[in-house]
């Protein structure tokens, strides 16, 4: 899906697939995924679980374990591909113009190192500044991750954290050199909802502040309709729609768009209007139809067994990935 | 029982290391029930005639000082060791594993009795305390196997404990005390079960070290007695003879031995599949 | 009407090792459960809700208070002896993480059937097989799926298997503790209708655990909050949802990400960190040093449980002052 932008995309990912060497066979966690980062845009990217959402991200940053392999497609992100940069390339980027944080604040941080010596280390390696001029500056992004009294927590180890302040802790590393891309991998699961809102307000803080764009995995709906400019909606490694927020909730048009909004809890509703969606997710080493969610849908055709996946745009913002969209008043 | 069947089946086939170590296991299990039978000499038999030759078609690992085969007494000795590390090592698990688990999932002063018992027997050095042991209460195969089990002791109770541990807050445990089991009970069947197939890796390795520890023993004089065959007093009477020139009577009883705890390390890995349920697909 | 469950001053204190200190997990709580009713908890962590599952469904022994069950003081029969009381099979709990709740190595059939060997009345394996099929099909659990084993089972599977095992005694009742936290979002939907068709048929009363705000209103009759081993709200669902009197309460609503623009609540933002649970004055409101509109009587008196509308209680200064003014 290659979007007529207005400017060049901070991120471009086309057609990317990517397949895992399973005990059971091959596994095709993804196919043909493919949306776009502008600069300062902030891009939700939701789905249930095996829907690829988290190994697109690790894919991005070239994190993926030897099990993986990347069929095909392209990560552009400042006129280099990712996906084909050497180890050396990709060095440079990550860690200072590309970053990632994590969903478990507390594995992803160093155990038996103070969270400052942690700071010091990312400045050092990546900002190139010498270690007493790191020091003041890591206390200065604790300051500027809202961490109480960052003088004194700069010798804290992750243990005597929160699981909160571990996560401002894991941002503080992330925008240290004020990268241009954010890759927030399910940030807030397993957080109470008000240190959630406190870490997505941060999020919102610094994006704004500096430019920088993030993307946010999530499951969670209402997260993305709250914090997002555009969602990307995933299912079973593909994605099935695009579109800005409001829209997206105003005029869903995939059925699992739909499908998935109505079974989210929203004030307001009853029990009898949650509905589930039929089947399951779908087993990603089994034979699968041309469209993932075929098994699953109550609008499915006899032309969504013949590939390939069609992409059609709705509108230049707007695109989803099937044979037979939701008309736009059905909301 | 046919799905257990199955699966270790595929255990067994899945891995070539496995295979080749239960392939070992194999035929020491078959030397030490058949080996009596299937000895083409009398391994007691003397035959000052035939004394100290070398491997030969008559005799495939030579003779000894006194002109016993070789071959015979490895074979004959396989059952004698293979109790042995069996015994000590059953012995030791049972009741270390009892104490740990009870230690490691009531706490408080149960934890704290077994621990400073575990602790007073590690503070030894292990097989001093063996020879102690043996010393004391008599040198005879009996004592040698309570002995290895007592020096072993600690490991399996601390194991058990630490795997306990982990397991005691775990969803199902309370489920299990939701269902109407008691405490006792709730360790006995549902923790404890849970917490056996880390700990089956240490067991195979465990018999491989047992086994040495008893050819230690019958190696300084503890224990087994000659001219009963055992593979560690086999070695200890081969030894002398290296020297001389004579490499053949220590040499395969030593063979039989390391094939023996070879066998035993492999086994770890695929004892461990073998038990846990999660390796069934 | 007798309430099926009624909680009266109940407190359980952590010792500190080593020291006379202790954590302060649940502090003088009282509610009541009527029986078919379902009762919402919420709150955040280290709020004490975990501790008050596992006291009221006696896996704890409570430090202080008692709890009334059909109106016998249950708290009277230590944990380590509740197993084998005749309420042990009314008092029933579904678990959040069914990875963790499934005995690995026992098949979905075992673990159903355990409650039913351990207390059930039903004799022979005929009768317990028979009984297992019964509740697999009461809760949607192909039969086929009874002799695999947990990872093999799928989440929702998985935790079909752990209400099957909670009714299996048919209590009376049953606490949900976060039952769908763990599941895909379309998945959770159908494990929530199966749970409300369940209460309905086999009429038990829940007490339902939950993080999801949202998803707490619309199964609860009525709701709960608790702040720091407080109840601090407790009301009809709609009620406290809609109106909320308490401070923390606006601020955990305000809090919750809504897909629909226009329901949106402007955010409180809570400044500050929240008060240790180690030794807490009693003479101290928990929520103040955090609370937006906190004054100096916060500092000095521990709120009671007020009512504020139509068996709609909070505890909050705050309200006496509104009361007054009124």
């Amino acid at each position: 899906m290659s979007e007529p932008a207005v400017e060049i995309p901070l991120l471009s990912v086309e057609d990317l697939s990517v397949e895992f060497r399973t005990r059971d066979g091959v596994v095709k966690a993804l196919e043909g995924v493919s949306f776009a980062v502008g600069k300062g845009e902030t891009v939700g990217i939701v789905g249930e679980s095996g829907s690829g959402k988290s190994v697109t991200a690790f894919s991005v940053m070239g994190l993926l374990p030897p099990a993986a392999r990347v069929a095909r497609g392209r990560a552009v992100f400042g006129g280099l591909d990712l996906l084909s940069a050497s180890g050396r390339q990709l060095d440079e980027y990550r860690g200072r113009e590309l970053s990632m944080i994590f969903q478990n604040p507390r594995t992803a941080l160093n155990p038996i190192r103070t969270i400052g010596q942690q700071l010091v280390d990312v400045l050092v390696r990546h900002a190139n500044l010498f270690r007493v001029d790191a020091r003041a500056r890591a206390v200065e992004l604790l300051a500027r991750v809202q961490i109480p009294d960052p003088g004194r927590r700069f010798g804290a180890y992750p243990f005597e954290l929160s699981g909160g302040m571990c996560q401002r802790v894991m941002i503080a590393l992330a925008i240290a050199c004020a990268p241009a891309l954010l890759i927030a991998d399910e940030p807030t699961t397993g957080i109470d909802v008000t240190t959630q809102a406190a870490i997505l307000d941060l999020l919102g803080e610094l994006g704004a502040q500096s430019r920088m764009a993030t993307i946010l995995i999530t499951h969670d709906l209402g997260v993305v309709a709250e914090r997002c400019d555009r969602i990307v909606v995933m299912h079973g490694g593909h994605v099935v729609e695009t579109a800005p927020t409001d829209e997206l909730f105003a005029h869903p048009r995939h059925p699992y768009t739909a499908r998935l909004i109505a079974s989210t809890p929203r004030p307001g509703a009853k029990l009898t209007d949650l509905l589930p969606i039929p089947g399951s997710v779908p087993d990603l080493r089994q034979a699968l139809p041309p469209c993932r969610y075929r098994p699953r849908c109550e609008r499915a055709l006899p032309r969504c067994d013949e590939p390939p996946l069609p992409r059609l745009v709705l509108t230049p913002r707007h695109l989803v990935a099937c044979q037979n969209p939701l008309p736009v008043e059905a909301v | 029982m046919t799905s257990t069947l199955r699966h270790a089946r595929y255990v067994v086939g899945e891995n070539p290391v496995t295979l080749l170590a239960f392939g070992l296991l194999i035929v020491m299990l078959l030397a030490a029930l058949l080996g009596s039978s299937i000895a083409p000499y009398d391994p007691l038999a003397t035959n000052t005639v035939r004394k100290l030759e070398p491997p030969s078609r008559a005799h495939w690992f030579g003779t000894d000082q006194l002109g016993r085969d070789i071959l015979s007494r490895v074979l004959v000795a396989t059952r004698l060791d293979l109790a042995i590390a069996v015994g000590a090592v059953s012995l030791s698990f049972l009741v270390g594993t009892a104490a740990g688990a009870c230690a490691g999932f009531f706490g408080h002063w149960v934890d704290r009795i077994i621990s400073r018992l575990t602790d007073t027997i590690m503070a030894f050095p292990l097989f001093v305390l063996a020879m102690a042991i043996v010393a004391a209460l008599g040198n005879n195969i009996g004592n040698v196997v309570l002995a290895t089990a007592i020096i072993n002791l600690p490991f399996y109770a601390r194991m058990a404990r630490a795997e306990v541990n982990v397991r005691r807050e775990a969803g199902y445990v309370e489920a299990a005390r939701l269902s109407g089991n008691s405490a006792l009970r709730a360790l006995r069947c549902h923790v404890v079960p849970n917490a056996l197939p880390p700990m089956m890796v240490q067991v195979s390795l465990n018999l491989g070290w047992a086994m040495l520890n008893a050819a230690g023993l019958s190696f300084i004089g503890l224990g087994v007695r000659p001219p009963t065959p055992e593979w560690g007093i086999l070695v200890a009477e081969g030894a002398s003879f290296i020297l001389s020139g004579e490499w053949w009577i220590a040499l395969f009883p030593g063979l039989a031995l390391m094939l023996a705890v070879f066998c035993f390390n492999l086994l770890g890995d695929g004892l461990r599949d073998l038990i846990d349920p999660r390796r069934r697909t | 009407m007798t309430p099926l469950l009624d909680v009266r001053g109940l407190g359980k204190r952590f010792p500190l090792r080593h020291s006379q200190s202790a954590v302060h997990a649940v502090d003088d709580v009282s509610f009541s459960i009527a029986p078919g009713e379902c009762v919402g908890l919420v709150g955040e962590s280290g709020c004490g809700k975990s501790t008050l599952v596992r006291l009221v469904t006696r896996l704890l022994d409570p430090t202080t208070g008692s709890i009334c069950f059909e109106g016998t003081d249950i708290s009277r029969v230590p944990a380590a002896r509740f197993a084998s009381s005749p309420w042990r099979s009314r008092i029933q709990m579904v678990f959040q993480d069914p990875t963790d709740s499934l005995n690995p190595r026992a098949s979905a059939f075992d673990t159903i059937a355990e409650p039913l060997r351990r207390l059930g009345t039903a004799n022979g394996r005929r009768a317990v097989s028979a009984r297992v099929h019964e509740l697999a099909d009461l809760c949607g659990l192909a039969r086929e799926l009874l002799g695999r084993f947990p990872h093999q089972l799928s989440g929702g599977q998985q935790q079909r298997v752990g209400i099957a095992r909670a009714i299996a005694l048919s209590p009376r009742l049953l606490v949900l503790d976060e039952p769908t936290s763990a599941l895909d979002v379309s998945v959770q939907a159908v494990i929530l209708h199966l749970l409300a068709d369940l209460r309905e048929r086999l009429t038990m009363t829940y007490l339902f655990v939950s993080h999801d705000l949202n998803l707490v209103r619309l199964f609860s009759d009525r709701v709960m909050v608790m702040y720091l081993g407080k109840v601090v709200e407790i009301g009809p669902a709609d009620r406290v949802f809609e109106a909320p009197r308490h401070p923390y309460t606006r601020a955990l609503l305000s809090a919750v990400p809504t897909p629909d623009p226009v329901l949106r609540r402007r955010r409180i933002v809570l400044t500050g960190e929240a008060r240790s649970p180690v030794d807490p004055s009693p003479s101290v409101c928990r929520f103040s040093g955090r609370c937006p509109e906190g004054f100096e009587r916060c500092e000095r008196d521990m709120p009671p449980l007020r009512p504020v509308g139509d068996k709609h209680e909070a505890a909050c200064h705050l309200l006496e002052t509104q009361a007054v003014l009124r």
